[in-house]
């Protein structure tokens, strides 16, 4: 197995000249993976960091070897927005202890789309937590499973304790049209956010 | 001589002791655009390195598709990078922030891309 990727279709037109990131994230199970496939353009792509127990990045190849590590998985995933301009998306874990982790790939990230399902929603918390204390605006798609209660909006809104502002929206990360609508929330109310400050 | 672990030198290169002590990494990202040069030769390149150019020399790619295609972890990547970048064997699309669009200006089209696709 060669190491250069085996279609053109997987390199950026060379018309693109910005690339912008948001993340997608939520505790185990909740639907990341599913949700970047969903949109990717491109095979999804899975990436990993090595942290010591103790959350360290390691970047040497002799420490990623190291029996004492553990790895991170990132999966991520991209969709061409115009000819100058694509978005990847970044799905991953929302455990605090990889702190360095939520550093690098928080910077420069535009906002982040929390998933949520409704039988642990106080699964949430730590990443919500997260996301607050980095200052990384986000909005919450409830993703519901087979077999789950049906909870209204306002039930889960209250549960989550969500600012009125943060978007609220139901998602099935295995429906394009579904995740794209969940995006087209974060995005637009990334948006207004901005629109407030510059007229603030 | 035969060296005894084969990677033994490859990696004593990449060992870092001050993750952000090298100052072409700061300013890599998950996302920054890569672009292989074509009029460089890669020899003196260790094997890693060759792999980096191998895999950006038929177009860019963020830095995170590189490290997802070569199966390496970001943090090293970010490393094997950052030095191709001082050689001179790759470099950055979009190098000056100056030149980056705003934010606001990049999440217009962001919306409006995304509701296109519906
Ligand atoms: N009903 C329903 N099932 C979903 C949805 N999203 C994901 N699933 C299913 O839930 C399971 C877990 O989804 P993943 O995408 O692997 O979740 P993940 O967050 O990446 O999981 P980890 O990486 O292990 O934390 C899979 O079987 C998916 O098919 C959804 O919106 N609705
Ligand atoms: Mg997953």
């Amino acid at each position: 197995m060669g190491c250069a990727p085996d279609s053109d279709d997987v390199y950026l037109r060379p018309s693109v000249k910005t690339a912008a990131k948001l993340l997608v994230v939520g505790h185990f199970a909740v639907g990341k993976t599913t949700f970047v496939g969903t949109l990717s353009e491109i095979r999804p792509l899975r990436t990993e960091e090595v942290m010591t127990q103790a959350g360290a990045l390691v970047d040497d190849l002799a420490g990623t070897r190291d029996k004492t590590t553990t790895t991170v998985a990132m999966d991520f995933g991209r969709l061409t927005i115009n000819d100058s301009l694509v978005l990847y998306l970044f799905g991953a874990p929302g455990q605090r202890r990889f702190t360095k982790l939520w550093h690098d790939m928080t910077r420069g990230a535009l906002g982040a789309l929390v998933l949520a399902d409704t039988r642990r929603l106080s699964h949430s918390f730590e990443v919500m937590g997260l996301l607050e204390e980095l200052n990384l605006p986000y909005a919450v798609a409830v993703n519901d499973f087979e077999g789950a209660p049906v909870h209204s909006l306002d039930e889960v809104r209250e549960a989550l304790d969500l600012l009125d502002e943060t978007p609220l929206v139901r998602c099935d990360a295995r429906h394009p049209d579904s995740s794209t609508r969940a995006l087209i929330s974060l995005v637009e109310y990334l948006l207004s956010r901005k629109t407030e400050l510059e007229h603030a | 001589m035969t060296p005894r672990r084969p990677e033994a030198r490859l990696v004593r290169s990449y060992v870092v002791t001050d993750g952000r002590a090298h100052p072409t990494r700061n300013t890599l990202d998950l996302v920054t655009l890569l672009i292989a040069t074509t009029d460089l030769s890669l020899a003196g390149l260790n094997p890693e390195k060759r792999r980096v150019m191998e895999v950006c020399r038929h177009g860019s790619l963020s830095l995170a598709e590189v490290a997802g295609h070569l199966r390496l972890p970001v943090s090293v990547t970010k490393v094997l990078v950052a030095d191709l970048m001082d050689s001179g064997h790759i470099v950055t699309r979009a190098p000056i922030p100056a030149a980056r669009p705003s934010d606001t200006r990049i999440l217009q089209e962001v919306l409006d891309g995304l509701r296109a696709r519906l």
